[in-house]
């Protein structure tokens, strides 16, 4: 194998052991910015020994071992001036000279620990963009290189990113620990948030030709999964993954052969991944047993379960899902939202009651730039027949879409309605 | 990506001891936590289950004994994983268990990525 080859898998191998080598350096260190360096120096340290040595029997153990001892010459030159600092180090040196046994090293349960992470990359004193990167690094253990080409930014904007990110973490003196009481749920909703936020670039793809980057939306399952599995008694972590899985089941479905989107309700739903669906529905159930059934994300899911349970678009229940968006809208006041549940009112009542709701969004500031509200009044006016200004709406939505491949949609739908309209004239 | 990992090993089957289901339960727990593992399952032993075949055209259902068997799933695993080259390091690891705690165990771990997007 030539260090080319085997760099891929020295990569695999690392990140397999990333979460436990960062939450165990950050228990030892306290600080997880330096943790996350010097996990990182272990990688580096592997990229060098194992081209020459081949990959260890045990290339976990080797990792570890190299990340502790790296954060174990980093207390001794820290000068261990406190007290508290030389006992670590007096118990971890003891603790290096044992044996090691061998299945130590799976022995850790991390979970305490990669929730204080979490929860630390996540920290609302950081901006929105600086937590996803940090969270896609320090949990995912993504490179900044991966994680600039994912969200279609240069390598520099996210290393400056990152660097900022960890400088406000180390500036701030936050204590580095799990938030409890009403603190929790607070800070539970902002690590939510940076969850969604990465499915969503991933899902959506709001910039570029492609219409989904999956990696982005595995990623985030996996943070989500995380999380269900360290804060199972959170009802919002359930609903969230259920949301995500739910989503996500659809993957393969939402482009033809050729890279076209295609709708929800065109969708071949024998595409529809049934082991995900069913990990989304487990997740809604948990989140409903603990009594979150009214959460803004199982809520969400809640809905997108009525489309997965559905064997034909034709079965999908409208009223059902209508009634669970009036139920969000009064959780969340959002226009986009309102946005969705005419469109759920226009299946289950029929396009005059939701182009009436529609109408009362269109001078919504929030809305003004938004092309899903031209496009869902586009298709109100075509099925009730008014192509004319159909068409002008799906041409102005085309207009705002950033997307190309939504852009060439929406342009072909009103070229339809041109021709309806022409065709009805 | 998703991966399906397929444990076979020749007949009769070594069960595993008590140290190797540990350690295999010990990994699952870390791969369920780590939000990889999706599903994972041991298979009851061949002798008790049965085969349903096609050869030369005709349908059999073959319920034991099976003696030309040669290799048979004892179980499998799903996982999402980033590529290839973790699919590879993961099942590494998994073998790894085997060789310590049944040294005298042979088997083979199958890794399959599955078709699709």
């Amino acid at each position: 194998m030539t260090a080319a080859d085997i760099h891929p898998a020295i990569l695999a191998a690392w990140r397999i052991e990333q979460p436990r080598l960062i939450t165990s350096l950050s228990r030892m260190l306290r600080d997880v910015t330096l943790a996350e360096e010097l996990t990182q120096d272990a990688l580096v340290a592997a990229l060098e020994h194992w081209p020459l040595t081949g990959i260890p029997e045990k290339p976990g153990a080797w990792l570890m071992a190299t990340a502790k001892r790296r954060a174990l010459d980093h207390l001794r030159r820290a000068r261990m001036l406190a007290r508290k600092h030389q006992m670590v180090a007096l118990e971890l040196e003891a603790e290096q000279q044992t044996m090691p046994d061998p299945d130590a090293a799976l022995d850790d349960d991390i979970g305490d620990e990669m929730l204080r992470l979490i929860f630390t990359a996540c920290h609302p004193l950081l901006s929105r963009e600086a937590r996803v990167a940090l969270a896609l690094r320090m949990i995912c253990g993504l490179t900044t290189e991966e994680i600039a080409r994912a969200f279609l930014v240069s390598d520099a904007t996210i290393s400056q990113r990152v660097v900022r990110a960890k400088r406000t973490l180390s500036e701030s003196g936050l204590a580095y620990e799990t938030p409890s009481g009403s603190e929790l749920s607070e800070r539970l909703a902002a690590v939510l948030e940076v969850v969604y936020l990465i499915f969503n670039e991933g899902y959506i793809a709001a910039r570029g030709e492609h219409w989904l980057r999956p990696q982005l939306c595995q990623e985030a399952l996996r943070i989500g999964r995380v999380l269900t599995s360290i804060a199972a008694h959170e009802p919002e972590a359930h609903g969230l993954l259920a949301l995500m899985e739910l989503n996500a089941s659809r993957t393969a479905a939402r482009t033809d052969t050729s890279g076209e989107p295609v709708l929800l309700l065109n969708q071949n739903r024998a595409l529809w991944d049934q082991l995900q669906i069913r990990r989304g529905m487990q997740a809604l159930g948990r989140a409903r047993e603990l009594g979150g059934s009214g959460g803004f994300y199982a809520l969400q899911a809640a809905i997108i379960a009525c489309h997965a349970q559905a064997r034909t678009a034709g079965e999908t229940d409208w009223p059902l899902i209508s009634g669970l968006y009036s139920e969000l809208s009064d959780l969340v006041r959002s226009p986009v939202i309102e946005l969705n549940r005419a469109v759920a009112v226009g299946m289950a009542e029929g396009p005059a009651a939701a182009l009436a709701i529609v109408n009362r969004l269109v001078d919504e500031p929030a809305l003004k730039a938004y092309h899903l509200l031209g496009s869902v009044r586009g298709d109100l006016l075509c099925k009730l027949g008014r192509y004319d200004e159909a068409r002008a709406a799906f041409e102005a939505a085309a207009e705002l879409a950033a997307n190309k491949r939504e852009q060439e949609l929406l342009r072909r739908r009103a070229a339809e309605a041109a021709d309806a309209a022409t065709a009805s004239s | 990506m998703r991966f399906m990992y397929i444990v076979t090993s020749p007949q009769p089957q070594v069960g595993p001891t008590p140290g190797l289901l540990e350690a295999m339960h010990k990994l699952a727990d870390r791969e369920i936590k780590a939000g990889r593992m999706l599903d994972n399952g041991g298979l009851m032993p061949l002798q008790t289950g049965a085969q349903v075949r096609i050869r030369d055209g005709k349908l059999s259902v073959i319920d034991g004994p099976f003696v030309e068997v040669k290799e048979v799933v004892g179980g499998y695993a799903i996982f999402e994983l980033r590529d290839k080259e973790e699919a590879l390091a993961m099942a590494r690891e998994f073998m790894q268990l085997h060789l310590e705690h049944l040294p005298d165990w042979e088997g083979t771990c199958e890794v399959r990525a599955f078709a699709g997007p």
